[in-house]
């Protein structure tokens, strides 16, 4: 099937089996290292990406259904060089350790602030409830999300 | 030239963001599935469905033929392929032959019997579909107590008892001090096994080069260097014809802390093909086929005086091995035995291990890798006995503790703990809580009938592993720092981290001794074709084994430095400070980079002096570090639900000086998260036929955002003599320290209903029923 997508900014055009996860499209056709594949059945989140501005969960999505959509992953975020106050409070709170939730931690972390700009500690907590960190007990990203608010994310 | 360089601010100590986070942050950070390889063909294995069985036969036609399939592998295949191997020794340990693929037999859910190479994954699973086995299965055995017990299934048949091995261990007058105790506690306690789930599973790239006769193998692992040795072994080929990257590692926890049937099997296969191989686990198979933790069952004895003082230590452990053992997988409960006595001053304790195979993946090092299963228990020990003689927990310990004066402490099990002073984190933990307050708190509550708990653990851990000769693989850890003709600085690290921020921590050690901008530093690690021969990252040792090496290699390159600028300033009256050579007689001065760039050019040299600036420290320790503190956790239970609140948790780690501050805390936040991930959510779950019942994270319940409670996390500070740098260690601790001080906290709510003890994890249902029941089946 051929599809289009506007990705990170960038339309692209491929046929794709119908059978291809979006996932697989966006790293090996498109060839993001972005998102990642954690779990396969949308309980991590690390391949969480944004489709027509709403946090979807790429590995259990075939590419085709995103067809005709505008998709931003974590490397649309930095403009011009400069990243995303997201990013920068996940660099200056240690919001990240072995690196491979992130991406699709801080899709989800902006997603909180897109729909709530000044969350509580609470909501913070349950709007990342979809991604699992392994390494940081979370705190830190708390931090990040509520530094990234204050910033005005 | 005299110039005024003012030196820079020391960064040792300071709460430095990290410099490994921008590729992190932007996604393009290179794990090994990100690795692309012209002509690379895509790995799929077939595995067991069954914990016990025979293949009668196997057809691969169907498969073989499928199109787009390159080959297929079965175990007749890859015989003569070496054993997945096991670096732990123990007096008389059965070692089962452990084949990548198996060839006739399989011994637990998910053993590899065939690999499936295609031109990408979705038509190697599909063609995987394709294989038809006839499996003959047999009967299987998934708890280590009914494996040991007469009548079992054998799981390696040669070997009817399922015991892998017995050890012994013990110190003191234990029958003596049992003899003449006035109180004896004994408990059951399990710790049950776990499921590390890196974020990343695991993950293999080979690339054979056939007119190179190189073998390049891309891994996601904590060990390359002994990954290389190893697998050479395995394939047979010599061991500079191997090259072993770790690209990013999405975590680890222990469980990439060996050498796995994949790294061989995928090096086999691209050498037969010729073509570069990738395979990257899927979950479930993470699940199924990468090494659980944990998996005891323990029986304590504690004998005591009436005044608390703890005098004897009886322990026997049921280690679940599973079916095979992993490179440490049988030294694994021997950690236990040597942590058994925790902080306390008892010098009788025996202790018995008997390792039980099961039809079960084999447990091996996971966070902490015995010592959370050795804190766990004397931890819970201390509560009951504090229990049964009506003492305080918090009492009892300090009367128990090893005292400030007592060090360099000779323990029961052999061990020497280097310094401590363990009644500083648990003062100030209950300073912190609150602790009287709290008991007045709890005491009105119970009046009401509302159940409020105080737990507390006071743990000790072994680190920097360590000296060589009490180290399976080797304990010392090397470094090598260069700097180029133009001043910039490359620190290779032997110690392979893969989150702990260490291209940080030791480019902030760097720039404190050479005076340079932490800016042109460059920290390299994780290949075995750049980096010299290392241990790497696991026990709690990158910064203060990995560290050391690069503190020594920095002094020998220091005094190199000072020769050089004593050379170029004429004089042997100089000093080296701030990244500047000065002559104390004129003030004359050589900056790093003249000295660096004169040290390349061609020159008249003195005598026995080698041209460039490189040194090399290969650094063994004299002893391991004994970190150790105190963690407070507040709940409270709601009695209808069986719901555990934490209403606070307080963690006062000791971990010696601390290089960086924002690193030691994530690593506690992180530590505490998989010691409560045990503590009340987490179970590798085995049914009678040896399935796993929790083998997706539908079922296994990790810790996510909402479940965690704040960490109030806070230090005292006790340097060790071991190491220059008098760093401890903190990965582990907050795992260590977590699980008994959350089960004693829910014990302590429970213990108005007769509640003495209660096995991990403490699921809403376990606590309700108890509650149902009155504590009567506690």
């Amino acid at each position: 099937m051929n599809i289009n997508l506007k990705i990170n900014g960038k339309t692209h055009s491929h046929d794709v089996e119908p059978r291809l996860l979006l996932i697989h499209y966006l790293r090996e056709v498109v060839g993001l290292t972005g998102p990642h594949v954690g779990c396969e059945t949308s309980l991590c989140g690390a391949c969480t990406v944004e489709l027509d501005g709403k946090a979807v969960k790429s590995c259990t999505m075939f590419a085709v259904q995103g067809d005709g959509a505008n998709v931003t992953t974590i490397e649309g975020l930095a403009v011009d060089g400069k990243l995303h106050a997201m990013q920068e409070a996940f660099w200056n709170e240690h919001g990240a350790q072995c690196g491979f939730c992130t991406p699709g931690m801080i899709m989800a972390s902006k997603q909180i602030l897109d729909r709530n700009p000044h969350p509580t500690d609470e909501e913070i907590r349950q709007g990342l409830e979809g991604n699992v960190c392994r390494c940081t007990g979370y705190q830190h990203i708390v931090n990040a999300v509520r530094a990234a608010a204050k910033a005005g994310a | 030239m005299a110039t005024t360089i003012a030196k820079p601010e020391l960064l040792v100590g300071k709460r430095l963001r990290r410099r490994e986070d921008p590729r992190l942050i932007t996604g393009t950070a290179t794990y090994v599935d990100d690795m692309k390889m012209p002509g690379m063909l895509y790995a799929t294995i077939v595995r067991s469905p069954h914990a016990a069985a025979k293949i009668r036969s196997m057809d691969i036609s169907k498969a073989a033929q499928h199109p787009g399939v390159a080959a297929v592998f079965t175990g007749k295949d890859t015989e003569k392929v070496g054993p997945v191997p096991c670096a732990a020794s123990l007096p008389g340990l059965r070692v089962p032959h452990h084949y990548i693929l198996a060839p006739e037999r399989v011994y637990f859910v998910g053993h590899p019997v065939a690999v499936v190479v295609a031109t990408d994954r979705y038509v190697a699973k599909d063609a995987a579909d394709l294989i038809e086995i006839d499996w003959d299965v047999t009967d299987a055995v998934a708890d280590p107590e009914k494996a040991i017990a007469k009548g079992a299934p054998a799981v390696h048949p040669e070997w009817p008892d399922n015991k892998a091995f017995d050890y012994h261990q013990e110190g003191g007058e234990v029958d003596k001090a049992f003899a003449e105790a006035d109180v004896i506690v004994k408990q059951r306690i399990t710790s049950q096994r776990l499921i590390p789930t890196p974020m990343e599973t695991r993950g293999v790239v080979a690339e054979w080069r056939a007119a190179d006769r190189q073998l390049n193998l891309y891994s996601s692992t904590q060990i390359p260097h002994l990954m290389r040795s190893l697998v050479a072994q395995m394939l047979g080929l010599e061991e500079n014809r191997l090259r072993v990257v770790t690209p990013e590692v999405g975590g680890a926890f222990g469980c990439k802390l060996n050498v796995y049937a994949e790294e061989a099997l995928m090096g086999f296969v691209a050498m037969k093909l010729n073509k570069p191989i990738k395979w990257i686990e899927s979950r479930r198979e993470n699940f199924l086929c990468t090494i659980h933790g944990r998996g005891h069952v323990d029986f304590y004895e504690v004998a005591a005086k009436k005044d608390g003082t703890i005098t004897g230590i009886k322990l026997l452990i049921i280690q679940d091995l599973g079916a095979y053992h992993q490179l440490l997988t049988p030294a694994i409960p021997t950690l236990s035995v040597l942590m058994m006595p925790g902080l306390y001053k008892t010098a009788n304790v025996r202790a018995d291990i008997i390792g039980a195979f099961t039809n079960c993946v084999p447990t091996d090092a996971y966070r902490g890798a015995g010592r959370p299963e050795a804190t766990h228990g004397i931890e819970r020990m201390v509560d009951i006995l504090a229990a049964e003689l009506k003492m305080d927990p918090a009492e009892i310990r300090l009367k128990n503790f090893i005292q400030k004066e007592d060090f360099p402490f000779p323990t029961a099990t052999g061990l020497t703990y280097d310094t401590g002073d363990y009644s500083l984190p648990l003062k100030k933990a209950l300073g912190i809580a609150g602790y009287e307050e709290l008991r007045a708190e709890q005491a009105e509550k119970r009046k009401k009938g509302e159940l409020m708990g105080i737990g507390i653990s006071t743990y000790g851990e072994i680190c920097a592993f360590g000296p060589s000769p009490a180290t399976a693989a080797g304990g010392w850890e090397s470094a090598t720092v260069k700097i180029d003709p133009s001043g910039k600085v490359t620190v290779m690290t032997g110690a392979s981290p893969h989150g702990q921020g260490e291209e940080t921590t030791f480019a902030q050690i760097a720039a404190d001794e050479l005076g340079v901008d932490i800016d042109d530093i460059l920290v390299l690690h994780g290949d075995t074709a750049i980096v010299q021969y290392g241990i790497g990252t696991f026990g709690s040792r990158g910064t203060a084994v990995g560290g050391t090496a690069v503190y020594f290699a920095l002094q020998d390159l220091k005094a190199k430095i000072k020769k050089f600028g004593a050379m170029l300033l004429g004089s042997d009256d100089v000093t080296l400070s701030g990244g500047v050579v000065t002559c104390n007689k004129t003030g004359a001065t050589k900056t790093l980079q003249e000295i660096a760039g004169a040290t390349y050019r061609a020159m008249t040299l003195p005598a026995n002096t080698e041209p460039g600036l490189f040194a090399t420290h290969f650094w063994e320790p004299p002893n391991f570090t004994f970190p150790f503190g105190a963690h407070i956790v507040i709940s409270d239970i709601d009695r209808e639900t069986g719901e555990i609140k934490i209403r606070r948790y307080i963690a006062v780690d000791d971990c010696g000086n601390i290089l960086n501050p924002l690193i030691v805390d994530g690593q506690v936040h992180g530590g505490v998260a998989q010691g409560l991930g045990q503590a009340l959510w987490e179970q590798a779950v085995y049914d009678e036929s040896g399935q796993l019942v929790t083998g997706e994270m539908t079922d296994y319940v990790l810790p996510r955002a909402h479940m965690m409670p704040w960490i109030e996390s806070d230090h005292t500070t006790t340097p060790t003599p071991v190491n220059p740098l008098g760093v401890k260690g903190v990965g582990e601790a907050g795992t260590i320290g977590c699980s008994p001080a959350m089960v004693n906290s829910v014990v302590d709510a429970l213990s108005p209903l007769g509640v003495r003890h209660i096995d991990m994890p403490m699921t809403p249902e376990k606590i309700w029923r108890l509650i149902s029941a009155g504590g009567a089946k506690a």
